[in-house]
């Protein structure tokens, strides 16, 4: 495997804003692999549940446990999260459990941003930005969406304290983050959720 | 609101989450083909008031490509189905039919 020159700052260097309604925080650096293949495969799984340790997630489900868990993207696409310093032996290990089968691995880690938005008011703000049910009986912790905030793709999944973990480009960070302090400034609450 | 489910990860969505596509079940004419039949693959479309069949993408989802059968009057969805099929499916078509007696698109009805 070749050595990858890898990052050492996150897009916004750990930007945070809790001055409104909600509180939002830039994760620090998430290793982050995306895994494409057949889900049905052994070897795709096992190359997923060996570096995450989580079970393999359903359809539009996630499993994490802290900074390692498995997403499921698409009908044949994963994302595999581990902490950042993990990412390359992580990868020597998957490539070698997938073997010559037919599937892909790629870091792409520092492809990404990382947000956490949390607070009373958290399913308000993410309600604003993205065209998705976000009420407690609806969007429940365990799934994980893929959809638009404002302009950008992004994905997020929420945890049992209305904690949300929401995944963009990096390329997209500042917006995103922009986008999520005018959705959580001071008064702008909706409590319609 | 256009509401759409896609077929291929049950994502239900408001529009704004997919990108439409064009007319669906277009067959391609290519190379050896006559000019008539060219250009109606390049430029001839539906345009009915009623019944239509279209593409969509999941892009901001699954990233997913897939077919929808929709009312463009009433924005009613009568059902959406996978890409991977050259026209559209009986069951669909027998929604269609309960819902819009009579209906005819090209050659389907
Ligand atoms: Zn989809």
């Amino acid at each position: 495997m070749s050595e990858q020159a890898t990052l050492s700052q996150t897009a916004l260097g750990g930007a945070r804003y809790d001055a409104g309604i909600a509180t939002i925080v830039e994760a620090p650096l998430q290793g982050m692999i995306t895994l494409r293949g057949d889900l049905a495969s052994a070897k795709v799984k096992n190359a997923a549940t060996g570096v995450a340790g989580v079970d393999m997630p359903g359809q539009r489900q996630v499993n994490c446990v802290e900074q390692s868990g498995i997403a499921w993207m698409s009908p044949d696409e994963l994302l595999v999260l581990c902490p950042y310093a993990d990412v390359a032996a992580n990868m020597a290990k998957m490539q070698k459990t997938l073997g010559k089968g037919h599937a892909l691995a790629v870091n792409v880690s520092d492809a990404r941003a990382m947000f956490h938005l949390g607070g009373t008011h958290a399913r308000d703000v993410m309600a604003k930005l993205a065209p998705v049910d976000l009420r407690r009986d609806q969007f429940t912790p365990g799934m994980i969406r893929r959809t638009r905030m404002a302009q950008v793709a992004a994905a997020f999944w929420v945890d049992g304290d209305d904690r949300f973990s929401i995944i963009c480009f990096r390329s997209q960070a500042q917006y995103v983050f922009d986008l999520l302090k005018i959705a959580a400034q001071p008064g702008s609450e909706v409590g319609h959720i | 609101m256009l509401i759409l489910t896609c077929p291929m990860c049950g994502v239900t969505a408001e529009e704004t989450e997919f990108h439409g596509g064009g007319e669906a079940h277009l067959k391609r004419f290519g190379p050896g083909s006559s000019e008539d039949e060219f250009e109606g693959y390049l430029f001839m479309r539906e345009n009915p008031k009623g019944v239509h069949f279209e593409r969509w993408r999941h892009a901001n989802g699954c990233g997913k490509w897939f077919h929808a059968a929709r009312c463009t009057t009433t924005l009613e969805v009568f059902g959406t189905y996978a890409a991977q099929t050259y026209e559209p499916p009986a069951e669909i078509k027998a929604v269609i039919s309960d819902k819009r007696p009579g209906w005819r698109w090209r050659e389907h009805s």
